[in-house]
């Protein structure tokens, strides 16, 4: 007699892990904690030193995990709503910790050094909510894309919601996209390209979209408009609660926030070119258009941002069903490590050149390079692709 | 003959036009695509589309 074996059902092994999602927004929270705690003024910047330290240490320990659910396992995996409340619980303690940390900046009897540390905590946190508002705005789902908007409140960046989908990922890996970086471009010359022209690729895009119903921009159905006004009215809603002593900070912490988001911009398409066919148009985006990583704990923290080539192949997927593809461009490290090398551009050079041009086998030609240092540099390594 | 937008990045599919450049020829009904295709622009799913509604006279 023979008994058949069912194989295990396949099950999450990260199913709870995903909640680190949420429990990254409490970092201010915790660093005020440890500062009365300890005494120690510098806990009050503990978002930023936990990102910068402890996250690219965690990476750097636990390493890698390039295992996929089986693709019989996603349309569970999607329907399942624990993982999206998970998200939306992000949102709210976002605003809870947020808020919080400006009534304790106005009226905690800090000094200015802890005042500057929390506000560019609270940045941190609002900075990180873009990726919470990037998870919701891809749904189709009226509500999530809403709280998508209210997620982006905080860090003043609503445009996102418009020029995220409609812009750079129908522009991605090209020389037109303001948020994809070129080969040779320091982060620091990308960072006002991509914040200037975001909005300005968000504006055209509702702009363009209400005229098709004859409408002009300055209706409240612009998008960009919505989002901007939510920033508005909690900004309003602080100032008269906690006085103007708010509005120096305000002003850091979003500056931090959205900066922290194009600084992982910067990485994830940096040098790499979709091609133009002969009718004009560019190739679909495929797995070799964007740098990846596998380094779990950064996933953990970010909803598997970091497996960006499926993401773009397949921009509705949620975060726990996103996949590792062999032979896609890797990045040496987790995004948090990445960003630190991002801010010393010649380290970022150093390290990241050589692997645009190994990834491209020394044809430059075919690569997104900065505009200005073109032709010189396909020159240079037509050589070794010789 | 309809119009189909995506829902994720606009992108309009009009079954006039087709798509000659991905073996879609002029006049495809949408039923008719293959369920396996994705958004040109953006690599949504035929689900994300939504079918555009007439306006005007």
């Amino acid at each position: 007699m023979t008994t058949a074996t069912l194989a295990p059902a396949w099950t999450d092994s990260k199913r709870y892990l995903w909640m680190l999602g949420f429990t990254v927004m409490l970092l201010p929270l915790t660093g005020v904690q440890l500062a009365q705690a300890t005494g120690w003024s510098i806990f009050y910047w503990f978002a930023p030193l936990f990102i910068y330290t402890v996250i690219p240490l965690l990476d750097w320990m636990i390493g890698t995990d390039a295992s996929n659910p089986p693709e019989s396992a996603v349309p569970a995996l999607e329907s399942d709503q624990y993982y999206r409340y998970i998200v939306y619980a992000a949102v709210g303690i976002e605003y809870a910790v947020w808020i919080w940390a400006f009534a304790l900046i106005a009226h905690g009897g800090l000094n200015w050094f802890e005042q500057l540390g929390l506000a560019v905590s609270a940045g941190g946190i609002a900075g990180v909510s873009i990726n919470t508002a990037h998870e919701l705005g891809h749904k189709t789902d009226p509500f999530e894309r809403w709280l998508a908007k209210i997620a982006l409140a905080p860090v003043a960046y609503g445009h996102f919601f418009v020029e995220h989908n409609r812009g750079h990922h129908v522009r991605v890996a090209t020389p037109e996209d303001p948020a994809s970086a070129r080969f040779g471009e320091s982060f620091w010359e990308f960072l006002p390209r991509t914040v200037i022209g975001s909005v300005k690729s968000a504006w055209d895009i509702e702009t363009k979209r209400l005229a098709r119903s004859g409408k002009g921009p300055w209706h409240w159905q612009n998008d960009n408009l919505q989002a901007w006004a939510m920033t508005v009215v909690l900004y309003g809603a602080l100032i008269a609660w906690l006085g103007w002593i708010v509005v120096p900070f305000l002003v850091v912490q979003a500056i931090y926030g959205f900066s922290l988001l194009e600084s992982v911009n910067y990485l994830e398409h940096y040098g790499l070119r979709r091609q133009k066919l002969p009718d004009g148009r560019y190739e679909r985006c495929q797995p070799h258009h964007s740098w990846n990583s596998n380094h779990v704990v950064t996933n953990l923290f970010l909803y598997q941002l970091q497996r960006h080539s499926d993401h773009h192949a397949y921009p509705t997927r949620s975060y726990q069903s996103l996949r590792h593809f062999e032979d896609c461009p890797q990045l040496p490290s987790g995004y948090a490590s990445m960003i630190l090398l991002a801010y010393v551009p010649p380290l970022w050079f150093r390290l990241m050149d050589p692997k645009v041009v190994a990834h491209h086998k020394g044809d430059m030609s075919k690569a997104n390079i900065k505009p200005s240092i073109r032709d010189e540099v396909i020159a240079r390594y037509r050589a070794q692709a010789a | 003959m309809r119009k189909w937008r995506c829902l994720i990045c606009d992108f309009e599919y009009d079954e006039a036009k087709g798509l000659p450049e991905e073996g879609i020829a002029p006049g495809t009904r949408w039923e008719d695509i293959p369920e396996t295709w994705t958004c040109p622009d953006c690599g949504a799913a035929k689900t994300d589309f939504q079918m555009v509604e007439v306006t005007g006279a």
